[in-house]
């Protein structure tokens, strides 16, 4: 098995008197899918904060590409090859699809006062790489607000494989989509990964994670409960492993296993 | 699937219709605005208002306000009012005023000094705005009485309790400068066109109209510059991100804070040469001069198809609001009608576009 991309090894992160995470050890290789799953509050955010730059840990160390490093902002984990989709996406409804594609990283032709945004060359750009991702736009000017959510989130992840990703990070890609939708995404999220991308998938469905994960670690309580891979473990014992066992047994019994 | 049939055409989606293309504008309803009035003055106003000299008479209005307005548009897209410009304008025609005659500058110090005193005052607006979090509507409000408060203070500083200045005529006759930003343009123009009969002359043979009122050119030549920017650079791209959603904007690699000061220095800056042009063209200065005129501002971008919530308008349609403005305030003096409707039509003139505006917005996001 190839060496990991990213490793994060026993990440910790306070703030103030809170413990938020405790302990986290991870790692992202070369086109697979690792899911990190976790209830509400288990730190996944916080988490995935730390390794997009956001967050400095308070303690543990980051291996990029077998060199330790530490990320000063966002801007820095972007440009060694960490992207992130944040649930909000980082798009803007009420601009368009190229003009939100290309956002912050305009490609631009002519020189000094005459430097201009190449709105042709993003327009054909735009459109070539979400036909790659199976969306047809009426138009690079189309406004993203147009668009449905499966299609926001596939213009997000296209964006992010576009300008390079090694690690594309998506936070909870799947919570807020119907179906169908939720399909498309995954189908995304295949495709990505058979070019070589590394993708770390956050959810708290297990079913959405079961569908596309190569290996799958459980966060609890700011610490990680373990790493499995693919046919390791079943869809209830990671149910069980995210909620902290117990008590979901107990739920789980009166509710009848609908959950 | 071969690539063929992914490069198709989506067969769900219909042609667009030409006029939806249009409506897609944002300052489509601008330009309508400036059809229907000058329709309406057509029919009711006295001929000599479209003559060449009677378009000159509402252009220079037009001018005064549209520099500010196309500044206020810029920073309305980036998000943000900036509600001390008017105030802008008196406070630094002030410290122009004292620059010239009570100093004794060339304008060519005079000027830049005055602006960048004015582009310091603004980021410190933007500064405020950004570190405190606080709306920029009340930051800026503020700094609507501050700056309106030490106007007239510093006016009755330098001049020895006058609350208006004067000598700024004399005190820049003979600047080299002073034909930038005073006085009328391409008058060699005008006369060639006289001489040829095209415009109108007078029996001496001198042009009816000597020239272009400088402050016409400075607001057409903004007009286009703030229009390519915002359509044709990053800069302009960013200008939309930020105002459309400043967090997303900044995840994104946007330099929220950059932009967001220098559109505010912009905007003084431009209450700034207005400052300039009008005291120069005066002569003098007082502590009322733009009034109310961040309002106008304001509303002249908002005609021009700014939204209030920002990442959306246009400069060139700030560039017609503003002349639906010039056109109403003289137009009416050449009808029967009370000069006073002013007022009213501002008001309705506001609500209409902001209504405007908001279903266009619905219509072309598609926002349910």
């Amino acid at each position: 098995m190839s060496a990991p991309i990213i490793h994060m090894e026993n990440i910790k992160k306070h703030y103030g008197n809170v413990i938020a995470l405790n302990g986290v050890t991870f790692d992202v290789r070369a086109g697979e899918c690792h899911c990190l799953l976790g209830d509400n509050g288990a730190g996944k955010s916080t988490f995935i904060k730390t390794m997009s730059g956001v967050h400095k840990p308070t303690e543990g160390t980051i291996t990029f590409e077998g060199k330790p490093l530490s990320f000063g902002s966002p801007r820095d984990a972007m440009e060694a090859g960490i992207a992130t989709v944040f649930q909000d996406l980082a798009m803007i409804p009420l601009m368009s699809v190229t003009r939100n594609f290309f956002m912050g990283r305009e490609p631009t032709k002519g020189r000094g006062i005459f430097k201009r945004f190449d709105i042709d060359t993003a327009n054909e750009i735009t459109m070539a790489e979400m036909r790659k991702m199976g969306i047809n736009l009426r138009g690079p000017d189309q406004a993203v607000g147009t668009l449905s959510g499966g299609e926001r989130q596939t213009v997000a992840i296209a964006r992010a494989v576009y300008f390079g990703a090694k690690v594309l990070i998506l936070d909870e890609p799947t919570s807020a989509l119907g179906v169908r939708q939720t399909a498309n995404v995954l189908a995304t999220i295949n495709r990505v990964r058979s070019q070589g991308i590394g993708v770390v998938f956050i959810s708290h469905n297990v079913r959405h994670a079961m569908a596309v994960g190569d290996r799958f670690t459980v966060l609890n309580r700011g610490q990680t409960l373990g790493t499995a891979t693919r046919g390791e473990i079943n869809p209830a014992q990671l149910q069980d492993m995210m909620a902290g066992g117990q008590e979901m047994a107990e739920l789980e019994g009166s509710l009848g296993g609908t959950i | 699937m071969s690539i063929d049939t992914l490069a198709r055409a989506d067969e769900r989606i219909k042609s667009e219709p030409f006029l939806t293309k249009l409506m897609k504008r944002p300052e489509l309803g601008a330009i309508g605005g400036v059809v229907l009035v000058t329709i309406f003055f057509m029919i009711t106003a006295d001929r000599t208002m479209f003559t060449l000299s009677g378009v000159m008479n509402f252009m220079t209005p037009a001018a005064q306000l549209g520099i500010l307005g196309i500044a206020a548009a810029l920073l309305m897209i980036g998000g943000e009012f900036d509600l001390s410009i008017g105030s802008m304008v008196a406070f630094a025609g002030m410290v122009f005023g004292v620059f010239v005659v009570n100093v004794g500058m060339p304008l060519v110090i005079a000027i830049p000094l005055t602006l960048a005193l004015a582009a310091v005052l603004g980021a410190t607006n933007g500064m405020i705005v950004l570190r405190t979090g606080l709306p920029s509507f009340i930051v800026t409000l503020a700094g609507l009485f501050v700056l309106r408060g030490a106007a007239l203070v510093g006016l009755k500083l330098f001049t020895g309790g006058s609350t208006q200045l004067r000598g700024i005529r004399e005190a820049v006759e003979g600047d080299f400068l002073a034909p930038i930003f005073s006085g009328d343009a391409f008058g060699f123009v005008m006369r060639w066109l006289a001489e040829a009969g095209i415009v109108d002359s007078f029996k001496s043979g001198v042009p009816k109209v000597p020239g272009i009122p400088v402050e016409i050119i400075w607001f057409v030549a903004f007009a286009a510059i703030a229009t390519y920017i915002l359509l044709r650079t990053p800069i302009g791209n960013w200008i939309f991100a930020t105002g459309g959603d400043a967090l997303a904007a900044k995840n994104s690699g946007v330099p929220v804070r950059r932009v967001k000061i220098s559109l505010f220095m912009l905007t003084a800056m431009a209450a700034a040469l207005v400052a300039i042009i009008t005291v120069i063209d005066a002569g003098s200065t007082d502590a009322r001069r733009g009034f109310m005129k961040e309002f106008e501002a304001i509303i002249a971008a908002v005609i021009g198809g700014c939204l209030l919530t920002g990442g959306y308008g246009s400069a060139i349609g700030a560039f017609f609001g503003a002349i639906i403005f010039g056109m109403v305030t003289i137009g009416l003096t050449y009808t029967k009608f009370d000069q006073d409707w002013f007022q009213v039509f501002l008001g309705a003139m506001l609500l209409l576009a902001v209504i405007f505006n908001n279903v266009i917005r619905r219509r072309v996001t598609g926002e349910r």
